[in-house]
């Protein structure tokens, strides 16, 4: 099933020159250093000036969906860990409160607690891999390694409470799997010490760079109604100005009781989503401030029967990834498995502005915009 | 706006859009005929504004298929879910990606997974699935693959 | 003393003594053939090893550590892989200019080995033209890469080749205005001139702030005509993959990578040369017990030692910096260094007529 015909190589079609006579055809991707995955888009250039970007997906796809419509309610969850691999917890997370929805189970205290937590832990790990990954896209490789060793640190407390380092199947409906790990509290500590020293070296490596401000500041600019239009959600669209947060605009567990503030920055361009998820990381480090210290005792885990039967229904509920809003919808028709699943992932509509925000922009921008959008293809292929 | 000022507004809008109960939001039915005018409006209307499209999707009802928009509005923050159903021998329906252009990757998304068929859109062509898929429809209900399906 | 100069003088006097002068200049030309070859592989050896450690140091890795102690056999190893690996030509290829490309850029870079002074009295070809004979040969090699980009028929290689030529071409200026100024202050283009010109000092300590900001622009500059980071336009591997090397292999790609390094320790010996004063001592004033000591540590250890420092400042830019969007590559140098590098340069005349260096 290889896209053979997509592909613009035919030896007897080798002129450099697209359609117009002055366009030229590029292929990027699906394997290609900076799609971050098996992306892939046909670019017509004019010169170095991107005239249109086309995204071609499905490298990846696994029908995650139609999947999920023979797996039972507890088993779908372990799926969507799959799909956006770097904000699992979040994926699993969003499902567990669907089928509680439905279930309508009252989670205990201390597992809404433990579920915050996993999830900004998630989100700061989400958020320093972009920021590696978005310096060497713009050809700075230093930060990619110095970002790893903050991840491990948080890979490591991962692994200790939920057994895996990336797809960790933590959350499960009533609450989470496992009680945490004695050293959570004490390994937690360490590294928000550690990194709130380090998240200042990042400021000094790559966001006051001149160069970095040169290759991001007014490059890429979506304006807020597009942005609304285009769908976009999470960290894009903030830097649009778009109000999309989803812990504050519908809480969901303990995040109507934690002091964090909605970073939102005006600018459009990839500086501003750039800002926007720097300072993100800050607000994720003093949510998990106020949260470490402040466990309740109790059930990590409310009591489920064995099978889960969701009543006849539709149910949707939506949490806020390090990517934006990811959403289940689930259509119940009373039995052990969902009749219909749709994740709406916000991969999927980030990428859908890709062509509206690199037209006219050069070909070295557009791997800029692509880290800034911050796409995980898993996510967007499901 | 609240889910019953709502549901008036939208009577008025729509005298014949049926309401279904339950549910986290308002449920609309409407005609797919109704919807393209009916976009428009929910989209412009001052006290309405429904400018955010975050979820488009399709399910395969065996006997019809029936088209889900989740809109909220970025303004107002009331949200509503309008659904259409479509014949599931020849379904049509008219594309709303001028009015969300986020619509334009999910409608094609729907397209190839579903088969529904979006009048004037302006690129109708498989996103996901690759090539000699078209009218395989994988996400309906009947759709077997003896290789890959996974079967409980 | 055991120093390169006497060794190579007793080589040359032992070879006229025995042979007639014919001869004896045939089996010199073929010693510094052998020669100039030994060394442009182990700069390739020894560089690529440093590059990989520095780049390790400053990454929190370890870097090669496997073959042999500390990982230094490894770059042999991964040239061995290199030679023994199928060297392909793509279909589509122009075969001629593919196969060329890579020998022209090696050739360049080779060539200017020439007149580099890598110790007292020890230098191939003293030529009385040696800085322009050296900034004329460094522009071949785009010659080079437009020809490997044109020929490999890669739409990446195209734009990258493309990209290198622009800006080759445009760096060439300012690096070219600063060599000028060194050159109005010493008043040769002869190197062993140059170099004996600054026997009381080097002229980054004699020759006041034009000098320094000389220094600076011919650092950038270089940094871009070697299309080295924060100007790897050519490559940019997270834009065009590899440039204009996309689609070489094997031994082809490996005279490409090599070529680049060699030519990165050209430029950084030119820059020891010009501004450090090659293989001169570090004095300061005249007869002190200091300057008595700098004298005992031989002058190809001065040499070698300037040269990879400017060589580490420029691995440290690479590892450091971000990469620049070509049209901010061009405006920088057109808008920027160009105009400060003229009335540098005029500043510079201003001091050698006055004499108002030291």
């Amino acid at each position: 099933m290889y896209r053979q015909s997509e592909i613009v190589n035919d030896p007897s079609k080798t002129s450099l020159l697209g359609d117009e006579g002055t366009d030229m055809i590029i292929n990027v991707g699906p394997q290609h250093p900076s799609t971050h995955g098996v992306l892939h888009l046909v670019i017509t250039l004019n010169g170095e000036a991107v005239k249109k970007v086309e995204p071609h997906l499905g490298y990846i796809h696994r029908s995650i969906e139609k999947m999920c419509e023979s797996l039972t309610f507890r088993q779908f969850i372990y799926v969507t860990s799959k799909m956006d691999y770097l904000s699992s917890h979040m994926n699993n997370h969003c499902c567990a409160m669907c089928v509680e929805k439905g279930l309508q189970i009252e989670i205990p205290p201390r597992a809404q607690v433990i579920r915050v937590l996993m999830d900004e832990l998630t989100r700061l790990a989400s958020h320093q891999l972009w920021w590696g990954a978005l310096a060497m896209d713009v050809g700075a490789l230093t930060p990619f390694f110095l970002a790893f060793r903050e991840r491990e640190m948080i890979n490591d407390i991962m692994e200790e409470t939920c057994g895996t380092r990336l797809t960790m199947n933590y959350m499960v409906p009533g609450g989470v799997m496992a009680d945490l790990h004695p050293n959570f509290q004490k390994r937690v500590h360490a590294f928000i010490d550690h990194f709130k020293r380090k998240i200042d070296e990042y400021d000094e490596l790559v966001t006051d760079n001149i160069i970095f401000q040169n290759r991001t500041k007014g490059i890429g600019y979506i304006s807020k109604e597009d942005a609304i239009s285009y769908g976009m959600s999470g960290p894009a669209a903030r830097g649009s100005g778009v109000q999309c947060d989803i812990r504050k605009l519908y809480p969901y567990e303990v995040y109507d009781k934690v002091q964090f503030e909605e970073v939102i920055e005006t600018a459009g361009d990839c500086f501003a989503r750039y800002l926007v998820r720097m300072k993100e990381m800050k607000q994720s480090i003093s949510i998990v401030e106020q949260l470490i210290d402040n466990i309740p005792e109790g059930d990590f885990q409310a009591k489920t029967k064995a099978v889960l039967k969701l009543p006849k229904g539709e149910y949707y509920s939506r949490v806020e990834t390090a990517r934006g809003e990811f959403g289940v919808y689930i259509v119940s028709e009373g039995g052990t498995t969902p009749y219909r699943i749709k994740f709406r992932s916000p991969g999927f509509s980030n990428l859908s502005a890709l062509d509206h925000m690199t037209r006219g922009q050069k070909i070295g921008d557009m791997v800029a915009i692509m880290g800034t959008l911050d796409l995980v293809i898993p996510d967007i292929d499901r | 706006m609240t889910r019953d000022e709502l549901k008036i507004k939208i009577t008025e809008l729509l005298p014949l859009a049926i309401f279904e109960e339950g549910g986290e939001w308002l449920n609309v039915m409407i005609e797919p005929a109704e919807w393209l005018p009916f976009a428009q409006q929910l989209h412009d209307l001052t006290d309405l504004k429904f400018d955010y499209m975050f979820c488009l999707t399709c399910v395969d009802w065996k006997t019809h298929l029936s088209m889900l928009y989740h809109l909220t509005s970025t303004t107002f923050r009331h949200t509503i879910v309008v659904k259409s159903k479509l014949d599931r021998n020849q379904p049509e329906i008219e594309t709303v990606s001028h009015i969300w252009r986020t619509a334009e990757f999910h409608e094609r998304e729907v397209y190839e997974m579903f088969g529904v068929k979006f009048l004037h859109h302006p690129d109708l062509r498989l996103l996901i699935l690759p090539e000699g898929w078209e009218g395989k429809n994988p996400m309906r209900k009947d759709f077997e693959d003896p290789v890959n399906m996974i079967k409980l | 003393m055991w120093s390169l100069q006497n060794i190579a003088d007793s080589v040359q006097h032992w070879l006229y003594a025995t042979f007639n002068p014919t001869i004896a200049m045939l089996i010199e030309f073929a010693i510094i053939g052998v020669l100039a070859i030994g060394l442009f592989s182990m700069l390739g050896l020894v560089l690529i090893y440093m590059e990989r450690k520095v780049s390790a140091w400053m990454q929190l890795r370890l870097g090669p550590n496997r073959v042999g102690p500390k990982g230094v056999f490894q770059t042999m190893a991964d040239t061995l892989k290199l030679i023994v690996k199928e060297g392909m030509t793509p279909n589509g290829a122009d075969k001629l200019l593919f196969n060329l490309a890579p020998f022209i850029v090696m050739i360049s870079a080779m060539v200017i080995l020439a007149p580099l002074t890598f110790a007292k009295g020890f230098q191939i070809w003293d030529i009385n033209i040696g800085v322009f004979f050296i900034a004329a040969i460094s522009s071949l090699s785009v010659i080079g890469i437009l020809m490997a980009g044109w020929a490999s028929n890669n739409k990446y290689s195209l734009l990258g080749a493309m990209r290198s030529g622009a800006q080759i071409v445009s760096y060439e200026l300012s690096a070219g205005l600063s060599i000028l100024a060194i050159v109005v202050l010493s008043g040769s283009l002869k190197i062993t001139d140059i170099i004996a010109s600054q026997e009381n000092g080097w002229w980054i300590f004699k020759g006041h702030v034009p000098v320094w900001i000389a220094f600076v622009i011919f650092i950038i500059a270089v940094t871009a005509e070697t299309n080295r980071a924060p100007f790897d336009l050519a490559e940019a591997e997270s834009e065009l993959t590899a440039g204009f090397h996309t689609e070489y292999s094997g031994m082809k790609f490996a005279l490409f990578f090599l070529a680049e390094y060699v030519n990165i320790f050209v430029v950084c010996a030119l820059g020891a040369i010009l501004f450090l004063g090659g293989w001169m001592p570090l004095h300061f004033g005249t007869g002190t017990k200091f300057n008595e000591v700098m004298d005992y540590i031989p002058s190809s250890v001065w040499f070698f030692g300037k040269t990879f420092f400017l060589i580490f400042v420029i691995m440290w830019f690479r590892w450091t910096f971000p990469r620049l969007r070509i049209d901010q590559l061009l405006n920088l140098e057109w808008k920027y260094l160009l105009p400060i590098s003229m009335i540098n340069l005029l500043l510079v005349t201003l001091i050698a007529i006055l004499n108002w260096h030291f």
